[in-house]
C-alpha cells in the first residue's frame, strides 16, 4: 500500500520512493545529514508513512544541498535529491514556513534574479540577502569586500539580451 | 578544434581567474572557445528548487543556441554541465517534455550537441601526450589533490565522465604538467554548495574537513575544476595556514609557462603565491 503522500512525491520527482529498503547508505554518506533532523532515509519512511505535516515543516528537505551523493550510491536507483525537490515543491504549495528560511530566501533571490537580468548577479543578490536574511549583517563583509577589491563582484550586470529572452520564455510558460 | 563555449555566470563573477586561465589554456593549444551569444544563466541549485519549467527551459535554450553554432558545447563550470547534461537527457528521454520546452523556446531539439566538461576535452580530444609536450616549466615538487566536487561525476548515468567514485582525469592531467598528485579520501565529498550564505556553519564544517584531509594526504594546494567549490573553500577555510585553491586551468597555463599566469594569481581570496614560491614557479611566471 503505498500513502498519498508518497505517490505525490513519485509523480513530482519522477521516483518510486517505496522502493527503499532503508539500508542507510544514503544517510551514511549524506554531507549534511549532522545538520538535519531525521536524514535522508528517514523522510523517505516518513513521506511513505503519509507524515506530511513534520517532513513539510523539517530542516531537512531545505538543508539538502543535491549533491546526488545518495542517489548515486542507492541500490534501488532512487534518485533522494529529487524527492527532496518534489517535497520541497509540495511545501510550498502548501504554505508552509520554510524549516530553513533563509536557504528559501537564497533560491528566490537567485531566481528572481535570474529572471529579471538572463544571468546571475551577484552583487545585487548578495546586497538583498544580506539586508533580508537572518544572518547577522556583518558576517561575510571581509569575504566579501576581498571579492569586491578583486574585481568579482561588478556592481553593474554585463550587457547581453539574455534577459529579454529569458522573460519571453517566462512569458510563454504561463498557463 | 573548435567549440561552442559556455561561460556561466560564476566565471563572469567569482570565477573570474577560471574563465580567464580557460581561455588562455586553450588559446595555447589552438583549440578554439565560440562564445555563445547572449548565453543565459542555467538555472544552477535555485530553479529545480522553485520552478520545474525554468529549470529545464534554462538550459535548453543555451543548447538551442549551441546546436545553431555547431560543434561540441564546452563548459567550465561543474554545475552548469551538469544542468545542461541534465537537460539533453531529458529533452532526449522525455518525447513530452520535450515538445513542451521546445514550444517555449522556440526550437526544434536535434540532440546533435554533445555537452562537455573542459577537463573531457582536454584529456579525450587534445590528449596526455601533447599536453606534455607543451609544458615549459614543470610543477615538479608541487604536491597537490585533485578535487571533483558532486557535480562533474554524479549522477553517473547522466554525467558519463570518469569514475563516480575514483575519478583520474585530472589527476592524470596535472600529473602530465609535472605535479605530484596524491592520493586522498576526500575527491567526491561534498563542499556545501548553496548552503554557503544561509548555513555557513555547515559549509565551514565541510570545507574544514576537506582541508584537514588535504593536508593528511601532505598536500600544498588543492586543485578544484568548479567555480563554486573553488570559492566556498577559499572563503570557508577556518584553521590555518589555509590551503591555496587552484582552478586546474590556471596550474596547466603555469606549466605552459604562459606570461598571463601571474594576472591570476592576485584574484585569489587565499593567496596562492607562497606554495609557488616554496618550489621556485613564482619567479618564472611573472
Amino acid at each position: 500500500m503505498i500513502s498519498d503522500l508518497a505517490l505525490e512525491v513519485n509523480r513530482l520527482s519522477g521516483q518510486q520512493i517505496e522502493l527503499c529498503y532503508h539500508c542507510h547508505k544514503c544517510t551514511a554518506g549524506c554531507p549534511v545529514v549532522d545538520a538535519m533532523d531525521y536524514g535522508p532515509d528517514m523522510v523517505l519512511q516518513m513521506a511513505s508513512l503519509d507524515q506530511g505535516e513534520p517532513l513539510f515543516r523539517s530542516r531537512d528537505i531545505w538543508l539538502c544541498v543535491g549533491c546526488l551523493t545518495c542517489a548515486t550510491r542507492c541500490p534501488n536507483e532512487i534518485d533522494i535529491a529529487s524527492a527532496m525537490d518534489g517535497l520541497r515543491q509540495l511545501a510550498l504549495a502548501r504554505g508552509y514556513p520554510a524549516g530553513e528560511r533563509d536557504a528559501l530566501l537564497f533560491h528566490r533571490l537567485f531566481l528572481g534574479v535570474v529572471r529579471r537580468f538572463g544571468r546571475s548577479h551577484e552583487a545585487f543578490m548578495l546586497g538583498l540577502f544580506k539586508v533580508l536574511s537572518h544572518v547577522p549583517l556583518m558576517n561575510d563583509m571581509g569575504a566579501g569586500l576581498g571579492l569586491f577589491m578583486r574585481g568579482k563582484v561588478p556592481l553593474l550586470p554585463g550587457r547581453s539580451r539574455a534577459g529579454e529572452e529569458v522573460r519571453k520564455i517566462i512569458e510563454r510558460s504561463k498557463p | 578544434m573548435s567549440y561552442s563555449y559556455y561561460p556561466g555566470c560564476s566565471l563572469h563573477s567569482t570565477g573570474l581567474e577560471y574563465g580567464l586561465s580557460t581561455k588562455a589554456v586553450f588559446a595555447h593549444l589552438g583549440l578554439e572557445l565560440n562564445e555563445l551569444p547572449d548565453w543565459n544563466c542555467c538555472g544552477a541549485s535555485s530553479a529545480h528548487t522553485l520552478d520545474h519549467d525554468l529549470a529545464l527551459a534554462l538550459p535548453a535554450r543555451n543548447i538551442a543556441l549551441a546546436q545553431e553554432m555547431g560543434g561540441d558545447l564546452v563548459t567550465p563550470c561543474a554545475a552548469c554541465f551538469n544542468r545542461l547534461k541534465g537537460a539533453d537527457h531529458l529533452l532526449k528521454s522525455d518525447t513530452k517534455l520535450r515538445e513542451h520546452i521546445e514550444s517555449l523556446i522556440g526550437f526544434k531539439f536535434t540532440g546533435e550537441v554533445a555537452v562537455r566538461p573542459v577537463l573531457a576535452v582536454l584529456y579525450e580530444d587534445y590528449g596526455l601526450i601533447r599536453l606534455k609536450e607543451q609544458v615549459r616549466r614543470s610543477l615538479d615538487g608541487l604536491k597537490i589533490v585533485p578535487y571533483y566536487g558532486c557535480l562533474l561525476v554524479r549522477p553517473p548515468e547522466i554525467t558519463r565522465f570518469d569514475d563516480p567514485d575514483n575519478p583520474q582525469v585530472m589527476g592524470r592531467i596535472l600529473s602530465a604538467a609535472g605535479a605530484e598528485v596524491l592520493p586522498w579520501s576526500h575527491a567526491t565529498d561534498c563542499c556545501g554548495g548553496s548552503l554557503s550564505l544561509s548555513r555557513s556553519d555547515v559549509v565551514r564544517f565541510l570545507v574544514g574537513r576537506l582541508a584537514d584531509r588535504a593536508r593528511e594526504a601532505g598536500a600544498d594546494a588543492i586543485v578544484t575544476a568548479c567555480p563554486l567549490c573553488q570559492v566556498n573553500l577559499e572563503m570557508r577555510q577556518t584553521s590555518s595556514p589555509k590551503l591555496p585553491v587552484f582552478y586546474f586551468t590556471e596550474l596547466l597555463g603555469l606549466a605552459f609557462g604562459l606570461t598571463e599566469a601571474e594576472s591570476w594569481w592576485g584574484k585569489h581570496l587565499i593567496n596562492p603565491r607562497p606554495a609557488l614560491a616554496k618550489i621556485g614557479l613564482l619567479e618564472v611566471a611573472r
